[in-house]
């Protein structure tokens, strides 16, 4: 029973865990793919901004003495993720519209948003410091224990208060944007511009509202999915930056453009990293003596060593790339 | 009045230019037809009036107003709606999203263009939950007109509507036009079976290397013995 519990706590809750973060990503990553037509590389860097923003505003409120049975950083959270919003496309309008205007191939605007990855993260360290620091520092990290004596196990599932939180804000937003993406006119027009962009001008859709829509929701998602991998680890500077190959490579298996796509596609790489450095020897140490040795006596039966997790998405990413370019829900070519 | 006057168009991609003075007038009572060789213009003429790429001389005039390089989005609104040669469905949206991206434009309820749309076109309704990428290339073709006619234009352009169908959907879609010219809608249309489309006709250019040849009704270029000729296949 404990070995099932240590698998729940290790690979089912963190992989969902993951999953939302690489998801939250992704899908704005895939939404500036499929209308902009180029890879956003400062996407990362735009989480950790997005984390960073959150983070002032956490401050500033236990500083006017803002109390609540959830995380600071959980409670100003919209106010981060608008700002976020906002600062995206600013970034758009000073940086990449320009480009566009002028009718560069998507590669510029890519090397374009390389450039912009590595202001982000000088501003960041110019107004932050390169120190880690934590959401947690003035309030506990509530842990909640499930506990399953009742199932003949010793220890609990154990899921944090922030994971608990983020997951269900999660699914929220997921089902916000399959409403916003099949109910509005907005949404049905960005689907449009993405499978059509030629076509969508031509029908008089807004593609400049489109634009802004897309920078809007990518921007904002981006705060959440920082702020929630802040509050999971810590905060630092290149807290998402390390993270940009799994979540590229959760929107190409998605299908680049193909916004379920990423979400699933996000889930999936967040799963494989868990999985693949998950140690299979708790479940064959109590074979000791039946099984082969190196079976039996083995300390360390995981895929991959830990440190080398970021191996998982990147084998997804060159094996999806060779074997379905097109990703797993048809998106475009990569 | 006429409803669209094309006059002296001239136009390019920044290279060699591709139109060199094209006229053109319908009024709202017309199907125009536009045909010619490969490489006339045709197709570029459709493209510039929509302000797909720049006219560097002369000028397009919409029912009195001057329209001359004004951008899709604003065009639409005034009543002209353009149905281009490929591509013209959106593949992952539905039948009945398809429609409705055509009514991206109207902020009042357009239920009742949806309606007559799925009148004119009784296949589509069936499929109106389907996805336009799946449909065969006629019901596409279906579903790029309806598109169009949803902004209820004034003048409906397309681009040669009949290109890749078979014999039979050749006629059904040339019928679908003259009903919708009938309901009052002015046609400008290019076309690749000149002889066919000419007949009902009620205008007729015939282009060559960017410039109006022949010009007459459609009845007219068919009995000319030089267009029929050079430009009918004899």
């Amino acid at each position: 029973m404990d070995q099932i519990i240590f698998f729940v706590n290790k690979v089912l809750v963190a992989g969902v865990v993951l999953g939302s973060i690489y998801a939250l990503g992704a899908v704005g990553v895939t939404l500036i793919a499929g209308i902009l037509r180029f890879s956003h590389f400062a996407h990362g860097d735009m989480m950790t901004m997005g984390a960073f923003i959150t983070f002032l505003f956490a401050l500033l409120a236990s500083a006017m003495g803002i109390h609540a049975p959830v995380p600071t950083g959980f409670l100003v959270l919209p106010l981060g993720a608008a700002a976020t919003a906002l600062i995206a496309l600013g970034i758009d309008k000073v940086f990449y519209a320009p480009l566009r205007r002028r009718g560069v191939a998507s590669v510029t605007l890519l090397i374009a948003s390389i450039g912009v990855t590595m202001m982000l993260q000088g501003l960041i360290r110019l107004f932050a410091g390169a120190d880690t620091r934590t959401f947690f520092e003035y309030e506990p990290k509530v842990i909640y224990r499930i506990d399953l004596s009742w199932l003949g196990g010793t220890r609990p599932i154990t899921v944090s208060q922030p994971e608990a939180l983020m997951i269900g804000l999660v699914l929220v937003i997921v089902i916000a944007l399959h409403l916003f993406l099949s109910r509005s006119r907005l949404g049905k027009g960005m689907r449009a511009m993405a499978d059509n962009p030629d076509l969508a001008q031509v029908s008089g859709i807004n593609t400049q509202l489109v634009i802004r829509i897309t920078w809007l929701i990518a921007g904002a998602l981006a705060c959440v999915g920082g702020t929630m991998l802040a509050l999971d680890v810590s905060l630092k500077p290149d807290l998402a930056f390390n993270i940009i190959l799994p979540i590229f490579a959760a929107a190409v298996v998605g299908g680049l453009g193909q916004t379920y796509g990423a979400i699933a596609g996000g889930f999936l790489v967040g799963f494989a990293e868990e999985l693949g450095v998950f140690d299979w020897s708790v479940f064959t140490r109590p074979l000791k003596g039946i099984a082969p040795d190196w079976l039996g006596n083995a300390t360390n039966l995981s895929l991959v060593p830990t440190e080398y997790k970021l191996t998982v998405s990147f084998i997804i990413l060159v094996v999806v790339l060779l074997v379905r370019p097109t990703g797993i829900f048809k998106g475009s070519e990569t | 009045m006429n409803l669209i006057e094309v006059s002296g168009v001239h136009a390019g991609y920044g290279g060699a230019p591709i139109l060199n003075g094209v006229d053109i007038a319908i009024t709202a009572a017309d199907i125009g037809v536009i045909v010619g060789p490969n490489g006339a213009g045709k197709s570029t003429t459709l493209k510039a009036i929509f302000g797909l790429l720049k006219i560097t001389g002369g000028s397009v005039t919409f029912s009195g107003r001057a329209i001359t390089n004004a951008l899709p989005d604003t065009l639409v609104p005034l009543g002209l709606s353009y149905v281009p040669q490929e591509k013209n469905v959106f593949p992952s949206l539905t039948v009945n999203e398809n429609l409705e991206m055509g009514a991206f434009v109207r902020r009042d309820d357009f239920s009742d263009s949806l309606t007559s749309v799925y009148d004119m076109f009784p296949p589509l309704k069936e499929k109106r939950k389907q996805k336009a990428g799946e449909l065969s290339g006629g019901q596409r073709q279906m579903v790029a007109m309806g598109r169009a006619l949803m902004s209820q234009p004034k003048l409906l352009m397309l681009d040669e509507p009949s290109a890749g169908l078979s014999p039979r959907y050749v006629l059904e879609i040339f019928d679908t036009i003259m009903r919708i010219n009938k309901a009052g809608v002015g046609i400008l249309m290019v076309e690749q079976n000149a002889r066919q489309a000419l007949a009902f006709a009620t205008r007729g250019f015939v282009l060559a290397a960017g410039k109006n040849r022949y010009t007459g009704t459609g009845k007219e270029l068919i009995d000319d013995p030089e267009v029929a000729k050079s430009f009918l296949g004899g």
